[in-house]
């Protein structure tokens, strides 16, 4: 059994892989959905656009393999920065997509909401994340710890239980989102040092 | 809230770093990979990487070597130097870069800034602006390592590379760079007015005032340094001490 960095052409997974191992895994990348079954946990990274990732996930026939290993199965599942917007049942970014809709929500661009006079996106860089609501992937995090963001959408729900952490950037956004067994980071774990790989490592916890 | 970054940049020529005055006799300062674990282990907030001679000799990025990097780099990553095509975007990001910096090729070939965003999303193309302020005190921009004058103002540049889809800029004093004189405020904060996307500052840092002066006065999301970490004692955590007392948000770890 091993992680699955699911590899549907979208990013760096280098990275990725290379956090997960530092962490203990054994990781495998895979463009092929039936590696999913031997998933021991699944992870869904992605930077670039929620149309193109939609796209490329289906015609794989990765949202098939990622659904039944998720829900039938109850695989954990780690959605990384756009990995985790694709969670969402729709997003808006250049027209309107569906996504995987694992986890209730839109995926839409960053506002200003309290007219933030340094607002600029995308929203790059080290910002903060408060606990919202305690599970173990958050196990160990000092409080308002700092992690490494890049992105210029957010995956914006109105159901609170679904919403771990949150950050400000213009207007209070979730930066982790977690529905059972199935969790999106809007940060990069595996470039926010250690407390990167604090996340990746209580990740590996679950099972 | 977010922070403002403190970044070491990386000037790279063969397979050694080097640091330049004026963008010229360049220095050798060190070898590149124990520099990136040095800087790991200090967990700075990012570092760019930047191959000096790649667009002068016509080179692609060597992606082994950025690949290499990577793989010892848990910190954002931004790869520089020979950027000219999406598919030179797309192999950086393979080999492991974050974010992908790019100067002379926005001259010669500006339709990579929107490729390149709208395949790979803006937070990863960063648009490079080296500038050179002529003794009127007029701004230009300047290409191929600081050599070759574009006759682009870069005011306008930058708010063209913007609409382009770029999603950062990093700016850089030509004269001021590894001078030590300071950032050139007017400069950085004329660019910060004009664009919405993060500008980070570059070129002329000595001290620590100097960071502090362009992320208030210029107002610019970050600060990229190289001489001062290479040539003195300063060091980034230090530079955030300094900061956080001046009342700037920096990260803590």
């Amino acid at each position: 059994m091993s992680v699955v960095i699911i590899d549907y052409g979208m990013c760096n997974l280098g990275s990725v892989k290379r956090a997960f191992e530092e962490c203990g895994a054994t990781v495998i990348i895979s463009d092929n959905p039936r590696d999913a079954e031997q998933a021991s946990h699944l992870v869904l990274p992605g930077v670039g656009a929620f149309g193109d990732a939609m796209k490329n996930l289906v015609s794989a026939g990765w949202d098939v393999a990622i659904k039944k290993n998720v829900l039938e199965q109850n695989v954990p599942l780690l959605g990384i920065c756009l990995g985790m917007q694709l969670l969402a049942e729709r997003g808006y970014e250049n027209g309107e997509y569906s996504g995987l809709g694992l986890i209730q929500g839109d995926v839409i661009k960053l506002y200003n909401e309290k007219l933030d006079p340094n607002f600029r996106v995308p929203h790059i860089g080290w910002n903060d994340v408060h606990i919202k609501q305690e599970y173990v992937l958050t196990d160990g995090l000092r409080p308002a710890t700092d992690f490494y963001f890049v992105h210029s959408y957010f995956f914006k729900t109105t159901r609170a239980k679904d919403v771990l952490t949150t950050t400000y950037y213009g207007l209070d956004f979730p930066s982790i989102i977690r529905k059972d067994k199935i969790m999106g980071v809007q940060f990069h774990p595996e470039k926010s040092s250690r407390a990167g790989f604090q996340i990746i490592r209580n990740f590996l916890t679950i099972n | 809230m977010l922070k403002a970054r403190i970044i070491p940049t990386i000037l790279w020529k063969d397979i050694g770093i080097v640091k330049g005055v004026g963008f010229n006799s360049w220095r050798r300062v060190g070898s590149l990979l124990p520099a990136i674990k040095v800087y790991n282990t200090r967990q700075v907030d990012e570092l760019i990487i930047v191959d000096i001679t790649a667009t002068e000799q016509d080179r692609e990025p060597d992606y082994e070597v950025i690949d290499e990097i990577a793989d010892e780099c848990f910190v954002p990553l931004t790869v520089g130097g020979g950027v000219k095509t999406v598919d030179h975007i797309k192999k950086l990001l393979r080999a492991g870069a974050d974010k992908v910096a790019i100067n002379s090729g926005c001259y010669t070939h500006p339709e990579v800034v929107s490729n390149g965003a709208n395949l790979f999303g803006n937070q990863c193309v960063v648009v490079s602006i080296d500038v050179y302020k002529h003794t009127d005190g007029s701004y230009e921009c300047f290409k191929n390592c600081g050599k070759t004058p574009t006759g682009k103002c870069p005011i306008a540049w930058a708010k063209e590379m913007e609409a382009r889809g770029a999603g950062e800029l990093l700016i850089t004093s030509i004269l001021n760079d590894g001078a030590m004189v300071g950032y050139d405020l007017d400069l950085i904060k004329r660019i910060t007015d004009t664009v919405g996307i993060p500008v980070i500052a570059s070129g002329g840092a000595s001290d620590y005032e100097d960071m502090h002066q362009a992320l208030t006065i210029g107002n610019a999301s970050a600060v990229a340094a190289a001489s001062i970490f290479h040539f003195t004692e300063k060091t980034p955590l230090e530079a955030k001490q300094y900061l956080g007392a001046k009342g700037i948000l920096v990260r803590k770890f």
